[in-house]
C-alpha cells in the first residue's frame, strides 16, 4: 500500500480540525424539525403512485385486469410493464445483474413484487384503487432455502444477465438452468493434507436469518420532468446519486447530463437505499404522465424491496495439538432472493474473509449467491461480514471449548499479524487485530475470576472479533471552492444519512485549509453540481471521499500559493483567499476552485484461486465483549455488559465515532436477539410491520455500554483514518452465543438467539426436547 | 375521496388556524399538506415508532393515528414550536450537545416526549426516562445519548429555575 502524505497545515492558520469532537453541522436543523428529507417534498401537480404487488411467490402472469382501477374516483392512470416499455424499452435494472424488471414482466418471482401501479393526485385514492386490480397467475413451484435452491430444478430466472459493470461477472452471461448467480472461491495451500494431518477436526453448520434495515424514513423517490424535453430530475432518498443517474440514463438511452439526481438528508440508510430502488419506476411514471410523480413506500412495503441475506455456512477447521488452526474449509450459501441487487458483490467481498482474522496456511472457500423466491437481498451495514463473523467466531469459540483453551488466548495464538499474508495472499498492514482483542479483554477484566452465578440464574461471557476489507476499487471526486471573502464550500456526492459525513468532510477540508469546520458549507449531493462518487456504502466515504476532499483542498491551497506568487506576495506570508482574490480582481470577486479525485490501487483476485497481492486498501476491525445473565427456567437472558472496540485509524470526529460504535453494535444486538422476517410455507411474509417485527427500543439496550477506538494509524488513509460505520457490528452475535454457552452449557448456531431458542436448547440438553413448531 | 369536508378551527403552535379537511385525514397529513409543517413524520404508520408525535391539548399523541377532525377547537403543538421564543429549548440544546441523534428522522418525536416527561417529572431517574421513551424508536440507536440528553436538560432546567 502506498503511503499518502497529508502534509502539515500552514503556520499561522486555524488549528488542526481532524480529531476535534464537534456537533454535527446539521444539528440545529434536526432538533427544530426543519431538516430537509426528500420525504418532505411536495411539488405542484404531483401525482402519488401506489404499487400493486404479487400474491404468489413464483408464477406466470396470465392476465392483469386494471379496468376497474382505472374507473375508480380520482385515479389518473394505471400502468403495467407494457406501459413502462413505452419509455424504457428494456426495463430491467440492477447494479450487478440487469435482472429486475421495473414492473413484473411475464413472471412474478416473489410475494410482494411490484406488478402494476396506480397514479392519483390523492394518495388515498391511488391506494384504494390498487385493491381493484385483478391479476391471474399460473403458479409455478417455488424455492426458498438457499442450500436447496443451489441445486434445485426450480429456476427463478431462465438465464443469468450480468450487468457488465463488473468484469469478474462477465463469465456468467447466458448461463442457464441455475440459481447460482455467482460462485466465488479462494484456494490456498493444501487443505486435504492439513485435514489429514490435523490433531482435531471441527465441522459445524451455522445459519443467519433474513432481516430488513427499516430506515425510519421509508424509501421515497420523486421524479420531475425537466423544463426542456428529454430532461428529468429525480429527488430521491438514495445513498448513491451518481449510480442512479448512470442507471436511469442507461434505461432511457440518454446522456448522463440529462438526468439530475438530488438527495436530501437521509432518514437512515444502512444499505437499503443503495444503487437503484424506486428511481427507475418514478422516472418512467414521470415521463409517461408528464407530471411530477412521488413513489413513497410504507414501512410494510420496505420489507418487499430489499433485505439482508439469510445465510448457511458450513465451517470445517483443522487444528493442531497446540491449538493452531492449520486448515479451513468454508462453504457459504447467500440467500439472494429473487433479484441479485448487489448480492454477488456481498458473496465475493465477504466471501474471501471466511477464514477470519486468523493466520491459516491452508484455506478453501466457496461462496455462492443463490436466487430464491423471496424478497431480494442486498447490502446491509457490514456487507455480509456480520453473518460471516457470526459463523467463524462461533466456530472459534466451539474449538476453544473443545480444546479447553481460554477463548481470548486461542484467538491470540491464531490472529493474523501485520506482515503476514491473508488467505488471499494480500499482506496484512495496519490491522490492529491484536490490540483490539487486548482492549476488549481488558475492558471485560477478562483475567479476573468470573462469577457464573448458580441455581436458576446463570451468568456467562464471550468475546468476538472480526474484520472487513474495504470495498475496492471505487472512485470519489470532490471540489472545494473558496470565495473572495475567504469562505469555503465543499462539493461532494457523499450522502449524509446520519453518519455525519458532512461534518467529517468539513473537518478534513478545514484541516488542510486552516478553516474551522463549522464555517465550511458542504453542498448536498446534486449530480448537476456535485461531482461523481461511487456511493455512500461500506464505510468507504471516510477513506475515499476523505482523500478526494483532502486532494481538492490541497489543490486549492496550491492555486492560492500560485496566485500569491503571481501577485508578488512574499513566500513567508500566508496565502489567504480573501486577500488574494480582492487584490487580483480589485473587488470581492472570483473563486479559487480545487479538484480532487481518488481511486486506491487494487489487484483483482484470480478467478480460480481468489489470490491477489492487493485485495483491499485497508482492513476495518471490530471486537465485542458481552456478559449475559440467563434465566434457566425460561431461557430469557439479559445483556449486562456490552464492550465494543474498533480500529478506525484516526477518528476524524471522535464524538460521532462513539455514536457510530454504539449505534452499530446495538443494531447488531437486535439482529442477534430478535429481528427475523418470518415467511409461511408459500413464501408470504407474516411480520412486515413494527407490530410484529421488533427492532431495539430503549429498554433493550444494556445498562453498561463501552466503546473505544484503539490508538492506531492507517498509513494510506486520509489523516490516518479509515471507515467505522460497520465495525462494531462484527463481534456481537457470536459473543452472545458464547456467553450463553458459558452460562448454560448450550450452544445456539442459528440466529436470532431468542429466549425460545435458548429454552428449547436447555430442554434438549436435559433430554426433554420440545416438539418442533 | 369523501365528498364531505369538515371545517376545523384550532390553535396551531399558538396561532388560530382554519382548515377544511376530509374526515379520514390524520392530523399528521393536515400539518404537512395544509400548514407545511414537516417536523412530525410518518414512519411506521401504526403509532408504534413515535416519529409523528405531536401535542394535542397538552397530551402527546401519535399524529399518524389521530384524526384531524378530533383536533377541532384543540390546542396543537409541534416540534417547530419548541424554539418559538427565538432560543432553543433546553431539551433541544441538550440533544445537540449530547449528540442524541444520527439521521434525525425520529428526533422530533423524542424531543416532544422528552420535554413532556420533564414537564411532568423534572428530575427523572434513568429507569423513568427509559419507561417514558419506550414508545419511540431510533433505528440509528442513539439511545445512550438520548438518555444523557434528557438528564442534561433536566439539570439545565433545574439550574434555570434556581437562577
Amino acid at each position: 500500500m502506498t503511503r499518502i502524505e497529508t502534509g502539515p497545515i500552514e503556520a499561522g492558520q486555524a488549528p488542526r480540525q481532524v480529531g476535534r469532537g464537534i456537533n454535527r453541522l446539521e444539528a440545529h436543523a434536526k432538533v427544530t424539525g426543519r431538516a430537509g428529507y426528500i420525504h418532505n417534498l411536495t411539488l405542484p401537480r404531483m401525482l402519488h403512485a401506489k404499487i400493486f404487488r404479487s400474491t404468489v411467490a413464483h408464477g406466470r402472469i396470465v392476465s392483469i385486469d386494471t379496468s376497474a382501477a382505472r374507473e375508480a374516483p380520482g385515479v389518473f392512470a394505471v400502468y403495467t410493464a407494457d406501459d413502462i416499455r413505452r419509455v424504457m424499452p428494456e426495463p430491467y435494472f440492477g447494479p450487478a445483474f440487469h435482472d429486475q424488471p421495473i414492473l413484473a414482466i411475464d413472471k412474478v418471482r416473489y410475494i410482494g413484487e411490484p406488478v402494476a401501479v396506480v397514479l392519483a393526485s390523492d394518495p388515498h385514492a391511488a391506494d384504494e384503487a390498487t385493491h381493484l386490480i385483478m391479476a391471474e397467475y399460473e403458479e409455478l413451484p417455488a424455492v426458498f432455502n438457499e442450500v436447496e435452491a443451489a441445486t434445485s430444478d426450480v429456476h427463478v430466472h431462465e438465464e443469468l444477465r450480468p450487468a457488465g459493470t463488473f468484469p469478474d461477472l462477465k463469465h456468467l452471461a447466458g448461463r442457464k438452468a441455475t440459481n447460482v448467480a455467482l460462485d466465488f472461491r479462494v484456494r490456498r495451500g493444501d487443505v486435504e493434507t492439513a485435514f489429514a494431518q490435523a490433531a482435531h477436526v471441527f465441522d459445524d453448520t451455522f445459519t443467519t436469518q433474513q432481516v430488513m434495515h427499516v430506515p425510519l424514513e421509508p424509501m421515497v423517490s420523486v421524479a420531475e420532468p425537466g423544463e426542456n424535453a428529454g430532461t428529468l430530475t429525480l429527488h430521491t432518498a438514495s445513498q448513491s446519486p451518481s449510480f442512479v443517474r448512470i442507471e436511469v440514463a442507461r434505461l432511457l438511452g440518454w446522456a448522463e447530463n440529462r438526468v439530475r439526481v438530488r438527495v436530501g438528508l437521509l432518514g437512515g440508510g444502512f444499505g437499503a437505499k443503495l444503487y437503484i430502488k424506486l428511481e427507475a419506476l418514478a422516472a418512467a411514471l414521470a415521463l409517461l404522465t408528464r407530471r411530477p410523480v412521488r413513489v413513497a413506500l410504507t414501512m410494510e412495503e420496505q420489507f418487499f424491496t430489499i433485505t439482508k441475506h439469510a445465510t448457511t455456512f458450513r465451517m470445517q477447521t483443522a487444528v493442531s495439538a497446540d491449538g493452531r488452526i492449520t486448515g479451513r474449509r468454508c462453504e457459504v450459501w447467500w440467500n439472494g432472493g429473487a433479484y441479485a441487487d448487489i448480492g454477488p458483490r456481498v458473496t465475493q467481498k465477504s466471501g474471501f474473509t471466511a477464514s477470519g482474522p486468523y493466520d491459516i496456511d491452508n484455506v478453501s472457500i466457496d461462496s455462492y449467491q443463490v436466487y430464491t423466491n423471496l424478497p431480494p437481498a442486498g447490502a446491509f451495514r457490514g456487507f455480509g461480514i456480520p453473518q460471516m463473523v457470526w459463523a467463524y467466531e462461533s466456530h472459534a469459540d466451539m474449538i476453544a471449548r473443545k480444546l479447553n483453551l481460554d477463548p481470548v488466548e486461542f484467538r491470540r495464538r491464531n490472529l493474523l499479524r501485520d506482515g503476514q499474508p491473508h488467505a488471499t495472499g494480500t499482506v496484512m498492514r495496519d490491522a490492529a487485530l491484536g490490540l483490539v482483542l487486548d482492549r476488549v479483554a481488558e475492558r471485560m477484566n477478562w483475567s479476573a475470576p468470573f462469577d457464573h452465578g448458580g441455581g436458576t440464574v446463570r451468568r456467562g461471557r464471550g468475546v468476538g472479533i472480526g474484520f472487513k476489507a474495504l470495498v475496492a476499487p471505487t472512485t470519489s471526486v470532490a471540489m472545494v471552492s473558496l470565495a473572495a471573502d475567504g469562505s469555503c464550500t465543499v462539493y461532494s456526492s457523499t450522502v449524509d444519512m446520519g453518519q455525519a459525513s458532512d461534518t467529517a468532510i468539513a473537518l478534513m477540508a478545514g484541516d488542510v485549509l486552516g478553516i474551522d469546520a463549522e464555517k465550511i458549507k458542504v453542498i448536498r449531493p446534486d449530480t448537476d453540481s456535485t461531482p461523481y462518487d461511487m456511493a455512500t456504502l461500506g464505510s468507504r466515504s471516510t477513506f475515499h471521499m476523505g482523500h478526494a476532499v483532502r486532494l481538492a483542498a490541497e489543490d486549492a491551497r496550491a492555486k492560492l500559493r500560485a496566485l500569491a506568487d503571481e501577485l508578488g506576495v512574499p513566500p513567508d506570508e500566508p496565502a489567504r483567499a480573501g486577500d488574494l482574490l480582492k487584490r487580483k480582481y480589485g473587488m470581492q470577486a472570483g473563486n479559487i476552485v480545487g479538484i480532487g479525485s481518488f481511486i486506491p490501487p487494487y489487484t483483482k483476485p484470480d478467478h480460480e484461486t481468489g489470490q491477489s497481492e492487493n485485495i483491499t486498501p485497508n482492513w476495518m476491525i471490530g471486537g465485542t465483549g458481552v456478559e449475559v445473565e440467563v434465566d434457566m427456567e425460561t431461557g430469557h437472558f439479559k445483556v449486562l455488559r456490552f464492550e465494543n472496540v474498533v480500529d478506525c485509524g484516526t477518528p476524524i470526529n471522535p464524538k460521532v465515532v462513539d455514536t457510530q460504535i454504539s449505534g452499530a453494535a446495538i443494531m447488531q444486538l437486535g439482529i442477534t436477539m430478535f429481528e427475523r422476517m418470518e415467511f409461511d410455507e408459500v413464501g408470504q411474509l407474516r411480520n412486515a410491520s413494527f407490530a410484529e417485527y421488533k427492532i431495539p427500543g430503549i429498554h433493550d439496550i444494556p445498562h453498561r455500554i463501552g466503546r473505544e477506538t484503539v490508538d492506531a494509524y492507517q498509513s494510506n488513509g486520509p489523516f490516518g483514518a479509515k471507515g467505522v460505520g460497520e465495525s462494531a457490528t462484527f463481534g456481537v452475535a457470536s459473543a452472545i452465543a458464547e456467553a450463553i454457552e458459558d452460562a448454560t452449557g448450550v450452544r445456539i448456531k442459528t440466529l436470532p438467539i431468542t429466549p425460545e431458542a435458548v429454552y428449547r436448547a436447555l430442554c434438549a440438553a436435559r433430554n426433554e426436547p420440545l416438539p418442533e413448531e | 375521496m369523501s365528498e364531505t369536508l369538515i371545517d376545523l378551527e384550532f390553535t396551531l403552535n399558538g396561532e388560530r388556524v382554519r382548515a377544511s379537511v376530509e374526515p379520514h385525514l390524520t392530523i399528521l397529513e393536515v400539518l404537512r399538506n395544509e400548514f407545511g409543517l414537516y417536523g412530525a413524520r410518518e414512519s411506521c404508520g401504526q403509532g408504534l415508532c413515535g416519529c409523528c408525535t405531536v401535542l394535542v391539548n397538552g397530551d402527546t399523541v401519535s399524529g399518524c393515528l389521530y384524526l384531524a377532525a378530533m383536533a377541532n377547537g384543540a390546542d396543537v403543538t409541534t416540534v417547530e414550536h419548541l424554539d418559538a421564543n427565538g432560543t432553543l429549548d433546553p431539551i433541544q440544546q441538550a440533544f445537540i450537545e449530547c449528540g442524541a441523534f444520527q439521521c434525525g428522522f425520529c428526533t422530533s418525536g423524542f424531543l416532544m416526549m422528552s420535554r413532556q416527561l420533564l414537564d411532568e417529572n423534572p428530575d427523572p431517574t434513568e429507569a423513568e426516562i427509559r419507561h417514558y421513551l419506550a414508545g419511540n424508536l431510533c433505528r440509528c440507536a442513539a439511545y445512550p445519548e438520548i438518555i444523557d440528553a434528557v438528564k442534561l436538560a433536566a439539570q439545565r432546567r433545574k439550574e434555570a429555575a434556581l437562577a
